[in-house]
């Protein structure tokens, strides 16, 4: 792995440098900022991804009685809430010392699915498709959900739709649309009725041909632009995910496997429960955010890569038909060239959307589902750790109960923190191929966001407010001083 | 390449019942200081409509930020409110018609009403219910901070202002409250 030194992170003589931000401000406490710093010739000597990591949840918990947490931990993201309320359930599992009954394994993995369904679809038909479909340089007034509506109405409609049917998958596993209560320590507190599994089946055939579809247009625009969809923001990582004790792609539970950027294993199918033996965090000075890295490998070269790209290349097989015969021929496309690449998420997501698509259906037709054995329990234990699969990658929830029930301790390491240092290479990458030696434009910016966006970083903590400036554009002297500014606020509108 | 989205979408909607005429979201988080304002509000509302026996001509809606799946909510309604806290709101609070906005677009996971309202035109082919906004202004919304002292006033204020909304729920008259144009 080269120096991270000599990477872009940190500039030699930054004093006679002039900085560019590029400040996304979604929300109130996440939000992200990238800082780059050029010499009088526009040559990049710094990049580097600042995130203002929400570090305030532990401190929420603490006193909190345990079972509480699956719905509290709710309030911290209101992009993924089902996401910690399944991690932190699990965790809670442990602490009640329960083993699932089938039925709530399997609504919980249900509720998952569905999750990763809807936010897979608002990613992709949403966030992305924008830049994928038009162009990372094109005129950015048509580079946005209105002009994909305009020129492909059927994907529009259908990313709203894959994201609605999700929603009502957690609404039906989880009792209410948001605030579920559905999962709890030790298992769940609803089944799924008869008339619930009839509703979610009468569409399921629709969603999993909506979902192969996607993946075929993540193959179409790998194979229109082959050059720029294998190398844009490529570099070499380290991976980190779960799988299943077969090596199976699962989601909702299973072993930690790490692998090394040669494709060696350094750990396999690892009891998450003492995570902190194989993953430690590290802690730089011009980021809030910390920085995970394997702990066998030290902080400046153990650093790693989850979510989506990480789970369809390292799984041994997805287990469903489908989806796993989309894996393959990714795996096998040009050579195995889009496995490796950095846009590559964007495919691998889809693989991923056609699985949960695919569980669905399996899970619905699985009569476990109206069991009325929901909630188990066994020997209390003081401390609990629950790790799940969420859409962004590894989520781990840990927690420390004193003999009166209260949460004592807490830590979270979610999806976006795993890939910290990640999306900082990637950006370099992205840096050194277009950015360097040119004069900067919105459209060589956007390169940037482009590369973040890949890997679907959470920068939001559920504070929704109007008014806030998503993205804020500085150029400064070096000095300091502040030559221009430009604005786009929420509502996509420039300033 | 696309196959049609259409029957899909009819059949649906097959199985929800018929919705209420008029549909209230709060999007905020309640334990976020003042972006509690909307779910506190609509929690005073939904007690004060069942007082007032009329609870059933409404549905009310809470979430904690808007997305593109909030237009399916939006299908066969007469009237749309979103309720929501401004950070750089004139106090109190704000009211005004939402117009579906062409040329806003979708940045974050989190949307506007007004995109709300685009999203449904694309997905349904035609102009939304009548859509109203009231932004109440906020201060603070640190996580675990409760309301704070302005927002509770004027919570009470856009609590007097909800209830005129709700005992006259036509377009025109809710029109006539618009705050930006007084």
């Amino acid at each position: 792995m080269t120096n991270i030194i000599d990477n872009l992170e940190t500039a030699t003589h930054p004093e006679n440098l002039r900085r560019v931000a590029i400040d996304p401000v979604s929300r109130v406490e996440g939000h992200g900022k990238v800082t780059l710093l050029l010499d009088e010739n526009d040559r990049i000597h710094q990049v580097r991804l600042h995130i203002v990591e929400f570090r305030g949840f532990e401190k929420f918990i603490q006193g909190r009685p345990y079972w509480e947490a699956p719905v509290m931990v709710q309030r911290l993201c209101g992009i993924c809430p089902v996401s910690h309320h399944i991690a932190a359930s699990k965790a809670m599992d442990m602490i009640v010392g329960a083993t699932l009954t089938p039925t709530a394994e399997k609504v919980r993995r249900l509720m998952h699915y569905g999750q990763i369904l809807q936010s897979h679809a608002l990613h992709f038909f949403h966030l992305c498709s924008p830049d994928l479909l038009f162009g990372f340089d094109s005129d950015v007034a048509k580079r946005n959900i209105v002009g994909i509506a305009a020129a492909y109405p059927e994907i529009a409609k259908q990313g709203v739709l894959l994201r609605k049917y999700g929603q009502e998958v957690i609404r039906v596993t989880a009792g209410k649309r948001i605030h579920g209560t559905g999962s709890i320590p030790g298992g769940v507190n609803k089944n799924v009725s008869i008339e619930e599994r009839d509703y979610l089946l009468k569409d399921i055939e629709q969603i999993i041909a909506w979902s192969r579809d996607a993946v075929g247009i993540v193959r179409n625009l790998f194979e229109q632009n082959l050059d720029l969809y294998n190398n844009f923001g490529r570099f070499d990582t380290h991976t980190l995910n779960l799988v299943r004790e077969d090596g199976a792609m699962d989601l909702y539970h299973g072993g930690l496997r790490a692998r090394d950027m040669d494709g060696n294993t350094l750990f396999d199918h690892y009891d998450y429960s003492h995570y902190w033996d194989v993953i430690l965090e590290d802690v730089k000075s011009w980021s809030y955010m910390k920085f995970p890295f394997l702990r066998s490998l030290g902080p400046e070269q153990g650093w790693y890569r989850v979510g989506p790209l990480t789970r369809v290349t390292q799984c041994d097989f997805i287990p469903t038909p489908l989806a796993e015969q989309a894996r393959q021929e990714f795996l096998a496309f040009n050579n195995g060239s889009a496995a490796g690449a950095t846009l590559g998420f964007h495919w691998a997501r889809m693989i991923e959307m056609l699985h949960s698509a695919e569980q669905i259906r399996e899970l619905l037709l699985d009569p476990d589902l109206q069991g009325t054995d929901l909630v188990s329990k066994g020997q209390r234990q003081e401390r609990g750790v629950g790790v799940i699969e969420a859409p962004r990658g590894t989520l781990i929830h840990h927690y420390k109960v004193d003999e009166h029930d209260q949460i004592i301790r807490c830590n979270l390491i979610v999806s976006t923190t795993h890939n910290n240092q990640a999306m900082n290479e990637g950006i370099r990458q992205v840096a050194r191929q277009y950015l360097d030696g040119r004069k900067l434009t919105e459209g060589l910016l956007n390169h940037i966001e482009v590369a973040i966006r890949a890997f679907d970083p959470c920068l939001s903590c559920a504070t929704h407010a109007l008014g806030k400036m998503p993205l804020e554009v500085e150029l400064l002297d070096a000095e300091g001083s502040m030559l221009s500014t430009l604005s786009r606020s929420a509502d996509g509108v420039f300033s | 390449m696309f196959i049609s989205v259409n029957p899909w979408l009819s059949d649906f909607f097959k199985l929800m019942p018929a919705p209420a005429p008029i549909l209230i979201f709060a999007i905020g988080n309640e334990s976020r200081g003042d972006d509690a304002i909307a779910p506190l509000l609509l929690r005073r509302l939904a007690a004060w409509l069942d007082v007032e026996d009329i609870a059933e001509r409404f549905e009310l809606l809470e979430d904690f930020q808007l997305q593109v799946e909030h237009a399916t909510d939006m299908a066969g309604r007469k009237l749309v409110l979103f309720i929501d806290a401004g950070l750089n709101t004139p106090a109190p609070y704000t009211f005004y018609r939402a117009q579906s906005n062409d040329s806003r677009t979708l940045f974050s996971h989190a949307i506007t009403p007004e995109a709300v309202l685009a999203t449904y035109r694309q997905v349904y082919q035609q102009a939304s219910p009548p859509a109203f906004v009231l932004c109440v202004r906020g201060e603070r919304f640190e996580l675990g901070a409760p309301p704070s002292p302005e927002a509770e006033q004027r919570m009470d204020l856009a609590m007097g202002f909800l209830q005129e909304l709700m005992q006259k729920t036509e377009a025109s008259f809710w029109e006539d409250r618009n705050t930006t144009t007084r």
